[in-house]
């Protein structure tokens, strides 16, 4: 029966952030490398266990912000000075002191942007449906409960060893996740 | 007083509360909050606030009409004073919403773990707080429908706004700092709604909190990307803040007006800022925690470090107002001289008395840890010093205009009903917007209680799990 629905991987639910953690490292040991961890709240080093790489995040909101405050600049510049100059007491065009609020704020705006909607992307939200939303129990990963998913693609995987593996490491339970 | 003291230290009663109360697990943080939401029934508390609030509402859409169909004529301002009650409301509003950054992004980079139960709804005070800024100058436009004229867009005539300007300054300061808040609240909600929509069982509350939720589903490694964001939009809030402030004082310490043309009004402004917005944090987290059973999340703890805060910021208040005399008697010019003694004798000297009353006198109670653990007496101060921030706006826009340079010049300026209209209106609006607030969505932070709650226990006692855990929740899989 099980086999009709093809698996996405063996969900095993831990009682305390310590427990999972210390799964996610042994899981890694035995040399797992397709999975995911799901906590209420952050954990530290924990996304590094599971695969976690490199964070690009703040070299885009570096280029969000310069960005933002660039262009803030150049409008100011090319509306003052270039597309419509007025000569107003004698102030120089390129009056930098005065553009200098506007070009700060346009740079605050583009790097907070780019942080929140990258946060998005990088993260594949929004995303409404995700096999392990199916899997029973685990509406409690939002409240007090910590999960390990082992996905059923990672070259290690293999269902009946994997089960064993999870139910050795402390789990409170383990069950299957269909894709 | 010493020795009083130092027994009470001896007895671990220096502080008088943690800043959260013992017994809370992650289970029982995330039902209390998130049952407030999805499970408490309608409160006749509730509905009366929120009709009263609504009730000012319609009176704001009332005044505002008015005001579309005849001008601003029907306010108070005329030519000395032509800012009147609406810039001072601006002011106002917009220096309420400064505390709400302040707790969320400063205290976080200062690592203030007391900041996280009060952080959600400070920030939700710092949105409203700067939607009702925002109308006040939209509506002294004259023209509101003209409002995009402030803004840099493709016309006719090649125009462009004049960048150089403060005025247009603040048009891009309070939109981007309208815009930094509400991602920052947003991103703090969305584990939060997502836990909402895991409890919920009415579908519909499914779907709009998952929809809200965006799918969060608390994977390690977006974790960590959003914690990066949190961070650097901390980060960015914090500078952002004090800029706004700054640039709203300047659109005053650009003019020439005697009592407007001075160097020190960014910080005088931004601490102005913070000390009001602190009184309304405590205005609303004094009847919250109280409605709402939130005793172990909001503590004594907090509202003692909130009348700290308000004790040191009204310090720099009252040494700005006091720089402010000096600063006008040195100068040796006349003007500014006699709008000092005007500000204190003339006509508005009883609005000055008022606000050196609510502002310098009553906050030095804050020395006192009794006044401090107070509730009572901080929600009453928290009152006065909104009043008084209020009627300091009112005194720097209103006394200041009304006697400047030329004697035969000068002018009363006497609010009309439709000046109070408009403010009650707003006060109306701010309530609204937050009653529904705390009815529609978590006001405390759970994911970030649950992480102070696991700080203080790294590593809680918990059983194995038993034998009967294992056999209901872990069939072994079947052959086949």
């Amino acid at each position: 029966m099980r086999k009709e629905t093809p698996l996405y991987g063996l969900l095993a639910e831990f009682d305390t952030p310590e427990r999972l953690l210390d799964a996610a490292r042994k899981a890694r040991e035995a040399g797992y490398r397709r999975m995911d961890a799901y906590s209420p709240f952050q954990v530290e080093g924990l996304a590094e266990e599971v695969g976690f790489r490199w964070n690009i995040l703040p070299w885009l909101v570096f280029i969000g912000g310069f960005a933002g405050a660039g262009l803030g600049y150049f409008m100011e510049w090319f509306g003052m000075a270039v597309s419509y100059p007025i000569n107003v007491a004698g102030r120089p065009l390129n009056s930098w002191v005065s553009y200098i609020p506007i070009t700060f704020e346009l740079g605050v705006l583009g790097a907070s942007l780019t942080a929140f909607f990258s946060m998005l992307g990088l993260c594949g939200l929004p995303k409404p449906y995700h096999p392990v939303f199916k899997a029973p129990r685990f509406d409690l990963a939002t409240k007090d409960r910590f999960f390990l998913c082992i996905e059923a693609d990672d070259p290690h995987f293999d269902e009946r060893a994997t089960w064993q593996f999870l139910s050795h490491l402390g789990a409170l339970g383990v069950s299957e996740v269909a894709s | 007083m010493a020795v009083e003291w130092r027994e009470q230290k001896a007895k671990g009663l220096d502080r008088p509360e943690p800043v959260l109360l013992p017994g809370q697990t992650y289970a029982t943080i995330d039902e209390k909050i998130t049952s407030i939401v999805i499970k408490r029934p309608l409160h006749p508390g509730w509905l009366l606030g929120a009709g009263i609030s609504f009730a000012l509402v319609m009176l704001l859409m009332y005044a505002v009409t008015w005001l579309l169909i005849k001008g601003i004529g029907i306010w108070g301002v005329n030519i000395p004073v032509a800012w009147g009650f609406a810039i001072a409301n601006f002011v106002w509003w917009i220096g309420i919403g400064h505390a709400g950054t302040l707790i969320s992004a400063i205290l976080l980079l200062l690592n203030q773990k007391w900041r996280t139960s009060i952080n959600r709804f400070a920030e939700a005070m710092t949105l409203f707080a700067v939607m009702c800024a925002g109308m006040f100058p939209l509506m002294h436009l004259g023209r509101p429908w003209n409002f995009y004229w402030l803004l840099p867009y493709p016309n006719t005539m090649s125009l462009w706004p004049q960048f150089r300007s403060p005025l247009v300054w603040d048009c891009f300061a309070v939109g981007t700092y309208f815009t930094v808040s509400l991602l920052f609240w947003y991103q703090g909600l969305i584990p939060d709604v997502a836990a909402v929509r895991d409890r919920a069982r009415h579908p519909l509350k499914h779907l709009f909190f998952g929809i809200l939720a965006l799918g969060w589903r608390g994977s390690a490694k977006h974790w960590k990307y959003y914690e990066s964001a949190y961070w650097l939009l901390a980060a960015l809030a914090t500078p952002l803040v004090v800029s706004v402030h700054s640039i709203v004082s300047t659109d005053f310490a650009v003019g020439l007006v005697p009592g407007w043309h001075s160097t020190f009004f960014p910080p005088y402004f931004v601490a102005g800022a913070i000390f009001s917005g602190f009184a309304m944090v405590l205005t609303l987290s004094i009847p919250l925690r109280k409605f709402y059973g939130l005793e172990a999340y909001v503590t004594l703890q907090h509202l003692e470090n909130m009348g700290k805060i308000m004790l040191a910021t009204g310090l720099v208040v009252a040494y700005s107002y006091f720089q402010e005399t000096i600063m006008a008697w040195y100068s040796g010019d006349i003007n500014e001289w006699h709008m000092v003694v005007d500000r204190a004798f003339g006509a508005y000297g009883f609005a000055f008395w008022t606000l050196i009353t609510c502002n310098v006198v009553l906050p030095q109670t804050l020395w006192w840890r009794k006044a401090r653990t107070n509730v009572a007496w901080l929600f009453i101060l928290s009152l006065c010093v909104q009043l008084g921030m209020w009627t300091e706006r009112v005194v720097i826009v209103v006394q200041s205009l009304h006697q400047d340079f030329m004697p035969s010049a000068w002018y009363m300026y006497f609010p009309t009903a439709w000046d109070w209209a408009t403010l009650l209106g707003t006060i109306g609006f701010f309530t609204f917007c937050f009653f529904m607030f705390i009815r529609l969505l978590p006001m405390i932070s759970i994911h970030e209680v649950q992480d102070l709650a696991h700080a203080r226990e790294p590593h809680p006692e918990s059983p194995e799990p038993s034998d009967a855990a294992q056999r209901v929740l872990s069939p072994q899989p079947q052959e086949g």
